[in-house]
């Protein structure tokens, strides 16, 4: 019985180990065709041209004659001899600074009074997300239009309430605040997620905190907040990435005017590689910016460490 | 959320009536805000509607009116004896099309291979893949517009769809996760069946991620709807215009009719909005389910 059994075993596990291997063959062959596309595309659309960037920073290029090897001087040149490389990075960080706080406030605050049992949730997120998914030329005009000084909606609302509105996009003090109040426009776009991250955190710390006599605002600040925060990281390092490569605005609705006090990073950038064909120093300015972008990102990520909270870590275990 | 308030409702009725007015203030308030700030929200797209059918005379009357007196519709027919915008609309509609079909396809299929095949080097490519992630597309426009140069596709559609045949970063990874919430068990009775490895993907898997697909087709239709430097850097020529080419000449270098303007960007936005309208379930999954921001 026993010895007619292992036979039995013995015999089936040798059928069985090549035929499982052969099957493994064939799954990694099909993975591979499979993810062949993909793989052919790093290597051509990533790989090649990050490559060749690095390369071009390091050169004089202009697309018609050969790139020409100069070392570190288009750094050099971007650093001590060309103003407008500093000006356009100061305009892009002032944007992102005043933007993305305002941004990540008004859109917890919005998710928290819709996240009340209120009627009509779906009405209200539909209407305030609709702004996030326009973007491009025409929401360009539209503010445009919007911002116009002597025939603008928003200079005629102000008026009702005995404000003189400035001439918001021709003036050298107020065109990128305008920038500014425009991209709140899109801030329902983060309400989707801080409503989910709400939703997430549990209903026992409120009651427990209710029984403890914590009152409304102690509860958002030792419950609510700490319970979001990694969804706040998330939106801030995206926050950051976007907003240090805004384009659109900058090209449609001011030129980077007026007196460059709207030129952001990615317009000086284009200037240089498309209208003066500068791809060299081109090249060496979007290396810069991923530099900082890297360094934005990884310091806001150390800094987590202090004021996100994961719930998993301090119950070591997950949820 | 609803138990949370349900769970309250003991306690509260237990208490006297002062709670209960203030929780109705409280409602009152909230609401206030809330419908204070959709008419915010709504004002500049009012502004922009109402502009679209006035007429040019009426576009600079101060105070603004509210409601054009006249409904001037023609505006939007006169668009298109102004300007070739049936030729705009048109190239806009082919690259997003190519770009939707490209993204989906492949996404779908190498999300598959990432989520549920096993080959060697499959966890490091897809390090690797959430790395080219974290790249600013700006780091990459130079080098590809080179390359692109160098075979001789500017000026030509190719340079805005062909990426998409070899994928995006995130809709791979967007899809790996959704077939990563798909139990084994399906495709394991499909193998035990004789369905062939590809068979299992494209018969059993890939109709299971339809809602996942949905997110991939509306992010990739608005992204290329809306790409403004793509076409500007690639396209030169009159008759290769995108609508966002074809608006920015609309806008003269003096004088701007701004009510042709705002009906040209009404036109360019409809389709947006439409597709939100009716596909705003899948935005939200699409969102929810990677965490990023639409």
């Amino acid at each position: 019985m026993t010895t007619a059994d292992t036979t039995a075993g013995q015999v089936a596990g040798k059928l069985l180990k090549p035929r499982l291997s052969r099957l493994a063959r064939r799954e990694e062959l099909v993975g591979y065709l499979m993810a062949a596309p993909w793989l052919l595309g790093i290597l051509w659309l990533y790989f090649s041209p990050f490559g060749t960037a690095l390369y071009l920073s390091l050169t004089d290029y202009d697309i018609l004659t050969a790139p020409k090897w100069i070392g570190f001087e288009n750094f050099n040149t971007m650093l001590t001899d060309d103003p407008l490389f500093w000006k356009s990075l100061s305009v892009t960080t002032i944007y992102s600074v005043a933007s993305i706080p305002l941004q990540i406030v008004l859109g917890l605050f919005l998710a928290i009074l819709l996240n009340t049992r209120i009627r009509g949730l779906a009405w209200f997120r539909t209407l305030y997300y609709l702004p996030a998914v326009l973007s491009g030329v025409a929401v360009s005009f539209l503010w445009i239009w919007v911002f116009s000084a002597d025939w603008g909606v928003l200079n005629f609302l102000l008026s009702l309430v005995n404000i003189e509105g400035p001439n918001w996009l021709t003036s050298e003090d107020w065109a990128l605040t305008a920038l500014i109040v425009m991209s709140l426009w899109g801030v329902g776009g983060g309400l989707v997620i801080y409503l989910a991250g709400l939703q997430g955190v549990p209903t026992e710390l409120y009651e427990a905190a209710d029984i403890d006599g914590a009152g409304r605002f102690r509860s958002f600040y030792n419950i609510t907040l700490p319970m979001v925060s990694p969804v706040i990281l998330f939106q801030l390092i995206m926050g950051i990435i976007r907003a240090l490569q805004v384009f659109t605005e900058g090209y449609v609705m001011t030129q980077g005017g007026p007196n460059n006090a709207t030129l952001f990073y990615i317009l000086h950038l284009y200037r240089n590689a498309f209208r003066f064909l500068h791809m060299g120093y081109a090249s060496a300015l979007a290396w810069a910016l991923f530099l900082y972008i890297l360094l934005l990102t990884l310091v806001v990520l150390r800094s987590s460490s202090v004021w996100v909270f994961y719930s998993g870590e301090i119950k070591g275990r997950a949820r | 959320m609803t138990t949370q308030t349900s769970a309250l409702q003991p306690a509260a009725r237990r208490r006297s009536m002062a709670p209960i007015v203030a929780r109705h203030v409280e409602k009152a308030i909230i609401y206030f805000l809330l419908l204070a700030g959709a008419v915010i929200i709504m004002i500049p797209l009012w502004w922009m509607l109402s502009t679209s059918i006035k007429h040019p005379k009426e576009v600079f009357a101060f105070p603004p009116t509210f409601l054009p007196a006249r409904f001037m519709w023609n505006n939007y027919t006169d668009l298109f004896i102004k300007a070739p915008f049936h030729i705009y609309i048109f190239n806009t509609t082919y690259i997003v099309i190519m770009d939707l079909v490209g993204t989906v396809a492949t996404a779908s299929m190498v999300g598959y291979a990432f989520a549920r095949l096993r080959w060697r080097g499959r966890d490091i490519f897809f390090v690797i893949t959430l790395a080219t992630m974290m790249l600013p597309a700006t780091v990459l426009l130079i080098p590809r517009y080179i390359i692109f140069n160098e075979i001789g596709w500017t000026n030509s559609f190719k340079p805005l769809w062909v990426p998409a045949f070899f994928g995006y970063a995130f809709f791979i990874f967007l899809m790996r996760q959704f077939y990563a919430t798909i139990p084994h068990e399906l495709d394991a009775a499909a193998r035990i069946d004789g369905a062939s490895e590809f068979g299992v993907w494209w018969r059993i898997l890939a109709p299971l991620t339809k809602p996942a697909l949905a997110a991939c087709g509306i992010f990739t239709f608005n992204a290329t709807w809306n790409d403004v430097l793509g076409p500007l850097i690639y396209l030169t020529s009159e008759s290769k215009s995108t609508l966002a080419l074809g608006l920015m000449q609309f806008r003269g270098p003096h004088r701007t009719d701004w009510h042709y303007l705002m009906a040209a960007s009404t036109l360019a936005m409809l389709p947006v909005v439409i597709i939100f309208f009716f596909a705003q379930k899948y935005f939200i999954q699409g969102i929810t389910f990677t965490g990023l921001k639409g």
